[in-house]
């Protein structure tokens, strides 16, 4: 680096210019952001600022019973013309009573008011009541008496620019804590929306990590770079896809339909729930040899598939099955449990939970199999097929699948948008995606392997930024009209956002393993997803966990403030009271919030530790 | 047999790390492969069981081209090739016997390895793998709990459950101290010597060379530059080898 080091004017002409930009950007920032101290000098500023700052110090968390003593006592304000005062009450014994020296004076005069026999050590304020009626809600000033042991007080006190012929009065009001503190109303409401914002968070991290983790195996450049298929196989595989979900559902709609007709007799269902466990494990036992030493021929192989399928189908007869057992069970446990009936609920939500997502499974599982089912098929002919019948196939193919992609997003913007012109959202989807289809095979090799794995990185990779810019605030708006306002709503939004934020944290921890191992388990023979269990899943446990931790923490976090917008937690009893000025209240809530994410942060930390 | 034919690999910077590499190998021969660091020893043993693409040239193995296998074919080759590693690559955070138990994922159904499912016959076959290496005792400790010999002995274990016809051990001693390495040498000498196990290993000492091929390769910057007895490296082949301004120590 030794030809650096003469400096050279034009250098230093660069680096002062870079040096004369950033500070016009920040002093432009400055302007921006309205930095003005002149509204902190501001007395009322600085009044109000002292007075929340106090609300703030004392969070409306403890109370007790208290004793109250008010004494009224005349006051004339100006003295009036005649010079004569009405006579005052004489002090009688024990009761306490006001003094005031002199016992008429002027607007904005300074009198001494002198307290006696009141109860040693109270305090409480000493108010001007303007009007004659010696119980007005109505008081000015802001004196504050502080009895001695003796029960006695001198407090000089600026009467207020309330002029009157008639007699006004000063009233002390001194309280006195009786009794041991209790916790206060908002000390309670804040624990039950402290806990229920601490298991949104629970669930929201829960849901979005099981989510998250086979969407981080395919937004992993490392994992998804090798996976290269011929065009047939891609052409094919992407046909499956919605014919299988299609397919699946009707096919799992009727299984559901089949499992409703059966009854949802208890006994029924509990027979059903044991037996097809037995029957999917004989099943798969048959159909999946743990070795296969030789290459199976064709018809048991159509036997196998014929049983695998018999056996998946009987799987969601049993989950359907197990759904409305859990439900039925569910109904009665939360009614004869008593306080522990919110394991019936658990019991009938998770039953509610399995029937209404079994269908999409199935969809999904069906799908996903007649796609690797086909792409496989496609492998396998383009491995056999002449490159010339290849050629036209992969024409047909691609011409197909590139159409119903187009077609189906066509199809998806219609739905959204509603626009009711099918020569847009249909016709000119079909006619550009099978005209892509169609280049594609027409410029591509007949048995080229084509990257489809950087494709579906970069789509995944996409989506995941995509959805991660927006912020879980702004999903918890749209969670919130679809299932209503209430901590569901917050959970869904806080899931879904750490799906996406959790996927891209995975995906980099899945790039940064070791390769060695990966190498090593590759060479034995081992296919992709067998390399992925052995190799990868081992390395990434410790960050995955340590990120999950971490992920609940900000969604404890988060919770919190999500709310201000319907989505349930502690952020709805804190935005309350921060609108009504209560900080007392709000300053409450900020405690238990505080308290809550310094505790997880340890509890992170103290689990992290030990399973790393 | 293994024959190479016309070998070459380009990677994608455009660096020629083997150039037109042509050999044979015949059956149950230990093989050494020689050269200096960046010769092409590594990307001509991971040519064979194709974990890297070679660019040109055909690999042949008992008359089938490995070259030109499908995926699903490559899983059946590469079952039968047994691989060795510098740095072991050993999953650290698994047990042994998980590490072991790996050998056989070319062999069981996809489907039940998947939840870490092996038949009983594998399992006992790892012990008996572990066994003959000397680590059975460590069976279900973590593997990076393992010293650096014992780690290269689960290597051993991992690449004996293949019942493999060849072994690919590349620079199976270079982390490992003199005695270690010998020990570690002899295990693949018995594996070649007593179960017929042709042996391909890169190496870095002419002693360890002497002591253990049957046969040596040369590599010098990706071509073939010597082939036959170990016992001919003459100090002129020597200097063709490692290059003029190499010293001979060993």
């Amino acid at each position: 680096m030794k030809n650096n080091k003469k400096a050279s004017p034009w250098k230093s002409l660069r680096v002062g210019l870079i040096a004369l930009l950033s500070m016009v950007i920040f002093a432009y920032g400055f302007q921006i952001t309205r930095v003005n101290l002149e509204e902190l000098r501001s007395e009322t500023r600085q009044e109000s600022l002292i007075r929340v700052m106090r609300a703030l110090a004392k969070p409306d968390l403890l109370e007790y019973e208290q004793e109250v003593e008010i004494v009224n006592t005349p006051v004339f304000l100006p003295c009036p013309a005649d010079g004569t005062l009405p006579a005052t009450p004489e002090p009688s014994g024990l009761e306490p009573y006001l003094v005031l020296t002199p016992a008429c004076a002027n607007e904005g005069d300074t009198i001494q008011v002198e307290g006696f026999n009141f109860a040693p050590n109270t305090t409480g304020p000493l108010r001007f009541i303007p009007g004659s009626d010696p119980d007005n809600t109505v008081s000015l000033g802001r004196e504050n008496a502080e009895t001695d042991a003796d029960g006695h007080f001198i407090v000089n006190m600026e009467l207020p620019n309330r002029a009157s012929d008639e007699v006004q009065f000063i009233r002390a009001t001194l309280r006195r804590n009786i009794g041991s503190p209790h916790l206060t109303q908002t000390a309670h409401d804040t624990w039950a929306k402290i806990v229920e914002t601490v298991f949104m968070a629970l669930l929201a991290t829960i849901f979005g990590t099981l989510l998250a983790i086979p969407l981080s195996f395919i937004a992993a450049r490392n994992l998804m770079m090798p996976v290269k298929s011929p065009l047939t196989s891609i052409a094919l595989s992407i046909l499956g896809w919605p014919i299988g979900i299609l397919f699946g559902f009707m096919v799992v709609r009727w299984v559901g339909d089949l499992s409703a007709s059966v009854g949802s007799n208890i006994w029924i269902n509990l027979v059903s729930v044991v037996i097809s466990p037995i029957l999917i494990s004989l099943g798969l036992r048959w159909a999946l040899p743990q070795v296969e030493t030789t290459t199976p021929s064709t018809q048991v192989r159509i036997v196998r598939m014929a049983t695998l399928l018999l056996t998946v189908l009987i799987g969601f007869y049993g989950l359907f099955q197990l759904a409305s057992l859990t439900m039925s069970t569910g109904e009665t446990l939360t009614t004869s449990l008593g306080s522990f009936g919110f394991l019936g609920y658990f019991l009938f939500q998770v039953g509610d939970i399995v029937a209404i997502i079994t269908p999409a499974l199935g969809a999904l599982a069906v799908g996903g199999a007649l796609s690797s089912f086909l792409g496989r098929l496609g492998l396998r002919s383009s491995e056999k097929l002449p490159d010339s019948g290849l050629k036209i196939l992969n024409i047909i193919l691609a011409t197909v699948a590139g159409a119903t992609v187009l077609g189906l997003l066509g199809q998806l913007v219609e739905w959204l948008y509603q626009l009711g012109q099918p020569m847009y959202t249909l016709w000119i989807p079909l006619a550009v995606g099978g005209t892509l289809g169609l280049l594609l095979a027409i410029f591509t090799k007949a048995k080229d392997a084509l990257p489809i794995g950087m494709v579906i990185y970069y789509i995944t990779r996409s989506f995941l930024n995509g959805l991660r810019s927006v912020e879980a605030l702004v999903m918890a708006i749209v969670f919130v009209i679809a299932v209503g306002i209430g901590p569901f709503a917050g959970a869904l939004a806080l899931g879904l956002h750490t799906i996406v934020s959790l996927a891209k944290l995975y995906c980099e921890q899945v790039e940064s393993i070791m390769t060695g191992p990966l190498e090593a388990i590759e060479a034995t023979g081992a296919n992709r997803l067998q390399t992925i269990i052995y190799a990868v899943v081992p390395q990434i446990v410790p960050p995955y966990i340590s990120y999950t931790m971490y992920r609940w923490d900000i969604n404890v976090r988060m919770s919190t403030i999500i709310g201000f917008v319907g989505g349930g937690g502690i952020g709805f009893l804190l935005q309350q009271n921060i609108n009504l000025l209560n900080y007392r209240g709000a300053s409450a809530q900020m405690l238990a919030i505080a308290v809550v994410v310094a505790s997880m942060d340890y509890i992170s930390s103290v689990l992290r530790e030990k399973t790393i | 047999m293994l024959q190479i034919k016309n070998l070459t690999k380009i990677y994608e910077g455009g660096v020629k790390a083997l150039d037109n590499v042509s050999f044979e190998v015949p059956d149950n021969q230990f093989l050494a492969v020689i050269g200096l660091s960046g010769s092409g020893k590594s990307t001509l043993l991971r040519c064979i069981n194709r974990l890297i693409e070679p660019t040109d040239g055909q690999i042949l193995w008992n008359g089938e081209d490995i070259t030109a296998a499908s995926q699903e074919e490559m899983r059946r080759i590469r079952r039968k090739i047994g691989m060795v590693f510098q740095h072991f690559n050993l999953v650290h955070r698994s047990k042994v016997i998980t590490n072991v138990l790996a050998g056989r994922l070319g062999y069981v159904n996809p489907a039940w390895s998947l939840m870490n499912r092996f038949p009983k016959e594998d399992i006992e076959k790892a012990i008996q793998k572990m066994n003959r290496v000397g680590i059975a005792e460590k069976a279900y400790q973590r593997a990076d709990e393992l010293s650096g010999g014992q780690q290269q002995r689960v290597g051993i274990a991992r690449a004996l459950m293949q019942d493999p016809e060849m072994i690919l051990a590349d620079e199976p001693v270079a982390s490992l101290d003199p005695v270690l390495a010998h020990s570690i040498m002899s295990h693949l000498e018995d594996i070649n010597k007593n179960d017929g196990v042709t042996v391909l290993c890169s190496l870095h000492f002419l002693d360890l060379v002497h002591r253990y091929a049957d046969r040596a390769v040369a590599l010098n910057e990706g071509k073939l530059v010597f082939e036959g007895n170990p016992k001919d490296i003459d100090d002129e082949k020597f200097k063709d080898i490692y290059g003029r301004d190499a010293e001979r120590i060993g």
